[in-house]
């Protein structure tokens, strides 16, 4: 009766969303990757095809493969973000543990109160870090009135800032994948090892750890992942040397306007991810 | 819990340490923004006057009805997308270049803000030039940038749910006469509610939080309100950015227990 | 006519074929139990003739109407499934008028209608409740009242008491039996229990390898196996290897001969003996007969299972009834004997 109708209607479940990946996923890929290549142009917008008269234009990759500054750009970001997801599993770590053993009840509770913060918003957090690090900040006031210091410390716009912002802002992406790997299994584990002569630190170290191994590495990952092309924390947060990739790729496209560059740029960045981002799925498909 | 391994100690206090870091700031913040002191974060006095800062900065409230329009639009284009891509990966079985589908579908969550932004302009600045389309960048642009990210968080989150729902539910459905529309609307649809809920949830809040993307495919007409807050936190802190944070946070909390909500609904299911 | 026929029907997945050129009809009115193994292809079987899985060759006929093309919501037919496939989010009453929904009965007579298969299934005034709030065995009721509710002529369930405990499964079996006999309809149950299948059906088809291997009255399948597989499957029996002397039937393992009724069919390459057709006989001598040493006694409550070995080296599993007495120690050497009807002569 409505053959045509449903002739029509079947194929749209897939073909809507295929099309809408292929035009604002695939697509902006293809492009950043085809305009990479593409001129630097006194125009608005300022850049020439690279199908134009002159050709490709191979300057960009070459400038971002030569330059140290761009190589300094991506050890940078690999640094922060290995730096940041240590120390999210480092303090994630105990925290997962906590959610794990904690009486059913309390679990969802305490797990709202790990997503809680991040409700008031990115950018508000950092603002209460900035007001809590700055010259005439919080930290500093409370220093100088117990008399410990005289001047303040310069807190803020240092590593230390970047650090901190950076593993506050990432630390729930360790907490969760910990915490799930860490609940789904058998908690008589740990009292087999116990019952067997194992010490607390024993236990630790031969059954939790191992057994939250890939959990770990998932944790490890997922925050390295986003971490690596971070602009906001490095900029608000870190000393003006913390050029990270992610931050020298928003220079290039707002203050250089240089388009070819910021997309030679934003490849390699994403090329770089490859890995990491592959090494991620392996982990979660074993799973 | 197993007091015997003499864990649970380090663990408990791991915990109460670590939610201490996640606090602090945030409590600070929430104190001092009622402090009626000029300087941000020292104590002046109970007094709600960077409130009323708030609701007289007419550039702040103009870009939080821009982003509250854009979050409201692209987090319902998100589930609709979204949904579809997740019942395509849970439910649709094989077809030619799923694996290209699954990839592409998940590319969002992995890419990173610039690249997501400089080449979604790019192709945006491309289409423009090639179709007229789209006329300049604004709310428009920002809307489909944050819906693609969202509607991969949807699918995420819309796939995870279908995948543990057992196949044999839509099967009893077509065994007891229903088509396979009427099994889609009268029993997948339903059971994908919750996860569409909260898919919808998390893909306004991301909109809401987003400023690198925003910041890149926007234009001149389009300042969305982390897009403010941004350059009010580059040129040095004002209270109100405490305010507007503390209103924030108590949305985000109603927004909390609305999710908190969903996921009870959806564990009784 | 049978009520359902199914001619020739195969099914590959990948390099396991599931259905082999199967052939299978089954009577109105009839309990049928599928038995077998995992993988031996009975739950696809009952998704073939359900429609949620299309056969590489072969026919479904229900009532000489073939149903290949015919999509699972237009076939007359429903089904049980293993896991019950209860709607979790609607009630009770909701579920188990989805499918009259479907057909369109107006509203009360809806209504009416649930009620009554409620009635049926011993769960008046459980319509409100959602599916969680009911213990194992009222789901499984109420996913039987669904299916049953259409007033199908044909039901499909695959194993219906396999989610339920030990005590529950027996007397819910009843409760089927007694549900089959009242609706009339025809029961194609599914199961890997033999106790189960032979304590339901009219007939049990035994699947194996995707073929139905024996199919017949429960009695005659247990008491007759046609191979090697129903008679290890069914009842455990022992299976003796040997070749045929003569009338009888000679087994090393034994250094015994066995002779069943009759003359030995030509191509017998085993005999089967069911531990229970097996007693102490002191003084047997002759064919079917055998000398052994007790190895193991397993007290079972209503009868002790003696693993005896025979003098040829053959572990025989033997039962010893209560009433005959305390069972032979360990260690014993003992004589068995068994009548020539026992002995069931195996091709396969």
């Amino acid at each position: 009766m409505h053959a045509a109708l449903r002739a029509i209607l079947r194929p749209l479940p897939l073909a809507v969303p295929s099309l809408w990946l292929a035009l604002l996923v695939a697509a902006p890929l293809l492009v950043v990757l085809v305009l990479a290549f593409a001129w630097p142009a006194e125009s608005v917008p300022p850049i020439a095809p690279p199908w134009g008269a002159e050709g490709p234009n191979t300057e960009p990759f070459a400038l971002v493969l030569e330059d140290s500054f761009y190589h300094a750009a991506f050890a940078q970001a690999a640094l922060v973000a290995a730096g940041t997801a240590a120390l999210c599993l480092l303090l994630g770590f105990p925290m997962a543990m906590g959610l794990a053993r904690a009486r059913p009840a309390w679990r969802l509770p305490l797990l709202m109160a790990v997503l809680l913060p991040f409700w008031t918003g990115f950018l508000p957090r950092l603002g209460a870090w900035i007001g809590l690090l700055r010259d005439e900040g919080w930290v500093n006031t409370v220093l100088q009135s117990l008399g410990l210091i005289t001047d303040p410390l310069p807190l803020l716009y240092s590593w230390p800032a970047l650090f901190l912002g950076m593993a506050h802002a990432y630390l729930p992406f360790a907490v969760l994948p910990l915490y799930a790997s860490l609940s789904r299994r058998d908690p008589a584990m740990e009292e087999a090892a116990a019952d067997l002569g194992a010490t607390p630190w024993a236990v630790f170290r031969t059954v939790t750890l191992p057994l939250a191994a890939p959990g770990a590495a998932a944790a490890f990952l997922l925050v390295f992942i986003p971490a690596a092309g971070e602009y906001v924390i490095p900029e608000l947060l870190g000393p003006p040397g913390a050029q990270l990739v992610g931050r020298v790729l928003w220079q290039e496209f707002f203050q250089n306007r240089d388009w070819p560059v910021a997309a030679a740029l934003a490849v390699l960045l994403l090329l770089a991810l490859l890995l990491p981002i592959l090494l991620f799925q392996r982990l979660e498909a074993r799973r | 819990m197993s007091r015997g391994t003499g864990q649970g100690g380090m663990a408990r206090l791991g915990l109460m340490l670590g939610l201490g870091f996640l606090w602090l700031p945030v409590l600070l913040l929430a104190g001092y923004a009622f402090s009626g002191s000029r300087i941000p974060f020292q104590w002046g006095g109970f007094s709600l006057r960077w409130f009323a800062a708030l609701a007289e900065n007419e550039r702040l409230l103009e870009a939080a009805w821009l982003s509250l329009r854009v979050a409201l639009g692209s987090a319902t284009l998100a589930v609709l997308l979204g949904g579809a891509t997740g019942w395509v990966l849970a439910r649709r079985g094989p077809f030619r270049g799923r694996a290209l589908f699954g990839v592409l579908a998940g590319a969002p969550l992995v890419l990173p803000d610039v690249v997501m932004g400089l080449s979604l302009l790019l192709l945006f600045v491309l289409l423009e030039g090639a179709t007229g389309w789209p006329a300049g960048r604004g709310a428009t642009t920002i809307l489909l940038a944050h819906a693609t990210i969202g509607a991969a968080y949807v699918a995420v989150l819309a796939q995870a749910r279908l995948a543990e729902m057992a196949p044999e539910l839509e099967e009893a459905a077509r065994d007891l006469g229903a088509g396979p529309a009427t099994a889609f609307a009268t029993v997948t649809l339903p059971l994908m509610a919750p996860s569409l809920a909260a898919g919808w949830l998390l893909a306004f809040t991301l909109s809401l939080d987003d400023v690198v993307v925003a910041s890149f495919v926007s234009g001149p007409a389009g300042t969305t309100l982390p897009m403010v807050v941004f350059s009010m936190l580059r040129l040095g802190l004002t209270p109100e950015v405490n305010a507007l944070a503390v209103i924030i946070l108590a949305l985000a909390g109603l927004g909390g227990g609305l999710a908190l909500l969903a996921m009870r609904g959806l564990r009784s299911l | 006519m049978p009520l359902l026929s199914l001619r020739g029907l195969s099914k590959r997945f990948g390099q396991t074929l599931a259905l082999d050129r199967l052939d299978l009809d089954v009577a109105a009115g009839e309990f049928l139990t599928l038995l077998g193994g995992s993988g031996s292809g009975k739950s696809t079987l009952l998704r073939v003739v359900a429609g949620f899985e299309a056969a590489d060759a072969g026919a479904v006929l229900l009532e000489g109407r073939d149903l290949s093309g015919v999509p699972p919501h237009a076939r007359p037919l429903n089904m049980m499934f293993q896991s019950y496939a209860l709607f979790p989010h609607l009630n009770v009453a909701a579920n188990i008028a989805y499918g009259l929904k479907r057909d369109g009965v107006p509203r009360a007579e809806r209504a009416g209608r649930v009620e009554q298969a409620l009635a049926m299934v011993g769960l008046e005034g459980f319509g409100g409740r959602l599916p969680h709030r009911l213990s194992g065995g009222q789901r499984q009721r109420v996913a039987l009242a669904r299916a049953l509710v259409k007033r199908p002529r044909l039901l499909l369930l695959d194993e219906p008491l396999g989610a339920l405990d030990a005590n529950l499964r027996e007397r819910t079996g009843f409760e089927l039996r007694a549900l089959q006999r009242e609706t009339g309809a025809a029961f194609i149950m599914v199961t890997h229990d033999q106790q189960e299948a032979l304590a339901l059906a009219d007939r049990v088809a035994v699947l194996e390898h995707g073929r139905v291997v024996q199919l017949g009255a429960p009695r005659a399948v247990y008491d007759r196996p046609a191979t090697r597989f129903v008679a290890q499957f069914l009842g455990t029996a022992n299976v003796l290897e040997g070749r045929a002397a003569g009338e009888g039937f000679d087994c090393p393992g034994l250094a015994a001969t066995l002779r069943p009724e009759g003359a030995l069919p030509p191509g017998t390459t085993a005999c089967a003996l069911r531990p229970e057709r097996i007693a102490l006989r002191p003084g047997a001598q002759g064919p079917n007969s055998a000398g052994g040493v007790v190895e193991e006694v397993a007290f079972r409550g209503d009868d002790s299972l003696l693993l005896v070995r025979a003098e040829g080296g053959a572990l025989l599993r033997v039962g010893h009834a209560e009433e005959d007495g305390p069972p032979p120690p360990r260690g014993s050497a003992v004589r068995l004997g068994w009548e020539a009807a026992s002995v069931v002569p195996l091709a396969g």
